[in-house]
């Protein structure tokens, strides 16, 4: 019940941890009851439609499935007015194009295909934040269709493929080899 | 730097071009003040013979108001940005930056504090926020803001800067333009709040949890993965902001302080812990927000900022009037280590010898730190740098070495020295020395 179990503590960070939920684990010990808990619990049915981040591994990517055509209709209704005919124009940030230019060397623009390292960012970003004058209206489906579209435009996968919580893991982005992870210790 | 016996210390010099030792602000008395000059921001009116002012006979005034305003002679006093709407594509994004110029001590105003948006201020009523911890724990757990007050709290002053501020450094021209446009993405309050370990302890995190996900209730649902370690060490869930409720243009009701954090990760009014084992790489920790090298690598999670300083007062915003002994003040800070600042020096000759300022503040861990120094300028050409050192030892980078290390997309985390040349005329402007 502590705060941050652990088998062993291998590497520093693992020992801050540590060092951590001792410090909680001594400061409660005597007082446990007498902490203040004013947490309410939350249900998974709660939790659900709040619970939008979907993981590298798929980890969170929910039920549901779009083409790339489908994806380019919904995108022809709630992304072009921003940005433009194929990613490429429109007031917003560009999401397409300039492949080749890949990593933070020649990347001077960032397209989905240039700079993004992840695909399943893609189904997130859209989701959650797009489109932007009324975010968190796109359903699943469409979501995973406009997906599919904006890995399409940038050359990433076939006119043909399906995205869905198993194949969206899968797509390599051209980027993903070009990031590295840095934890400041 | 000089000699240290010299009993006429307020006139020893300790770099070149005027800089005097530090002695001097103290040793100098009334008598340096008299001689001091004043920057030119507007045109001062015409010094008025004492004499019986209105204000001195009529005990009305002004009155009082139910909440209280700066005078009306500081209307100036605002932040750069707030009119940089018209055009934008995306209305509801953009900044309003910190005027460092017209401020000193090294408390921000609520009302001046920087603001970065990604989508807009959200209208949150804060009966109906709630805060969600799930994920990798034993007890998913939801907070109500009433529920939050009922924790312990804690304060502490904390700078909070932009992941972008100081960005147009990276640009191959300097850009025309003054301290508040160019660095004013720096502000520091004092954040009052419950630790965030205090209520992860009450929803149990498993021991597979090695990050969390934050996430914002604004439209933009700005999320970024933090490590497990920093939310252990300091992380506040903060409630208050210089004593009142955090404004809603900075996260109101409660935002995630990361203390000496990128700005971007501090989210704003949080709605949501998830304890996962594996960053999200969500979008503004992957394609924005990390840090481009030279090699075409790009760095993620280089979340802390090392140290820095700015000299605000001259600036582009301030000119000189004419030969003489003027003072300059500036900010440092640091997130390195525990982030305490150590010394700040100064440079009046692009960098070739530099004397150490005075701190004239209280020096706080990951806070800003007020520095000053007094300078005689002869009127020639000059170059007025500072740099920071923290107590791990670091000093501040120049540009040089930052592009190098950064690279041809080198982006955000910019804390490379700042210069500003003063020409003859007495006149500042942003520089690459």
């Amino acid at each position: 019940m502590s705060m941050l179990e652990r088998p062993e503590g291998r590497t520093l960070a693992h020992r801050r941890l540590l060092v951590a939920a001792a410090l909680i684990a001594a400061c409660g010990t005597s007082l446990a009851q007498e902490r203040p808990r004013f947490g309410q619990p939350a249900t998974a049915e709660e939790i659900l439609p709040w619970d939008i981040t979907a993981e590298p591994d798929g980890d969170g990517l929910p039920a549901g499935s779009g083409t790339v055509r489908q994806g380019a209709a919904v995108y022809a209704a709630q992304c072009r007015s921003c940005h433009g005919e194929n990613g490429t124009g429109g007031p917003a940030a560009r999401l397409a194009g300039v492949q080749g230019t890949i990593g933070a060397k020649t990347a001077r623009v960032r397209t989905i295909g240039t700079f993004w390292p992840y695909a399943t960012t893609v189904f997130n970003y859209v989701f959650t934040a797009m489109p932007f004058q009324n975010t968190k209206s796109l359903t699943h489906d469409e979501t995973y269709a406009v997906t599919a579209y904006l890995l399409y435009l940038n050359g990433i996968i076939g006119q043909d493929e399906v995205m869905d919580a198993v194949t969206l893991p899968k797509v390599k982005m051209p980027n993903r080899d070009y990031f590295v992870m840095h934890v400041t210790e | 730097m000089q000699n240290g016996n010299d009993a006429h210390a307020a006139l020893e010099l300790a770099a070149g071009n005027g800089l005097l030792h530090r002695r001097a602000l103290l040793a100098g008395g009334a008598g340096i003040a008299a001689a001091l000059t004043g920057y030119v921001l507007r045109e001062p009116a015409q010094a008025a013979p004492l004499g019986v002012e209105p204000w001195m006979r009529e005990p009305t005034g002004i009155g009082l108001e139910p909440y209280g305003a700066p005078s009306r002679y500081e209307s100036a006093v605002v932040r750069g940005g707030h009119n940089e709407t018209a055009g934008n594509p995306s209305p509801g994004t953009g900044s309003v930056r910190t005027p460092l110029h017209l401020l000193n001590g090294t408390i921000t105003p609520n009302g001046l504090h920087h603001v970065r948006l990604h989508s807009g201020v959200p209208d949150i009523d804060p009966d109906r926020h709630r805060l969600l911890i799930h994920g990798l724990v034993e007890r998913p757990l939801v907070y109500t803001l009433d529920a939050l007050g009922k924790y312990p709290m804690e304060s502490h002053l904390y700078f909070l800067e932009c992941t972008g501020n100081s960005i147009e450094l990276y640009a191959k021209e300097p850009l025309k333009a003054g301290v508040e446009r160019l660095h004013g993405q720096i502000s520091c309050a004092e954040w009052t709040g419950v630790r965030v370990a205090t209520l992860l302890e009450e929803a149990g995190v498993k021991a597979e949890a090695r990050w969390i996900l934050a996430e914002g209730a604004d439209a933009a649902g700005l999320a970024r993965s933090i490590p497990l370690t920093k939310i252990a060490d300091d992380a506040l869930i903060a409630l208050y902001q210089n004593g009142e409720r955090l404004r809603p243009s900075n996260g109101y009701p409660m935002r995630l302080l990361l203390p000496g954090y990128q700005g971007t990760a501090n989210i704003k009014y949080l709605r949501r812990l998830k304890l996962i084992k594996t960053p999200a790489q969500t979008r503004d920790e992957t394609a924005r927000y990390a840090i481009p090298g030279p090699d075409g690598i790009t760095t993620e999670f280089y979340l802390q900022f090392d140290a820095k300083s700015v000299i605000t007062q001259p600036a582009p915003e301030l000119a000189l009037r004419g030969p003489g002994l003027y003072k300059i003040s500036g900010l440092a800070w640091s997130g390195r280590g525990r982030g305490i600042i150590k010394k700040v020096e100064i440079s009046a000759d692009a960098g070739r010898s530099w004397a150490e300022a005075m701190i004239t503040s209280p020096v706080m861990p990951k806070a800003l730190v007020r520095f000053e120094m007094l300078w005689r300028w002869g009127g020639q050409p000059v170059v007025l740098q500072s740099r920071a050192t923290d107590e791990t030892g670091y000093t501040q980078w120049t540009r040089d070495q930052m592009l190098a290390a950064r690279g041809p997309a080198g982006n955000y985390m910019t804390n490379c020295i700042i210069s500003w040349a003063v020409n003859e005329k007495g006149e500042l402007s942003n520089v690459y020395a």
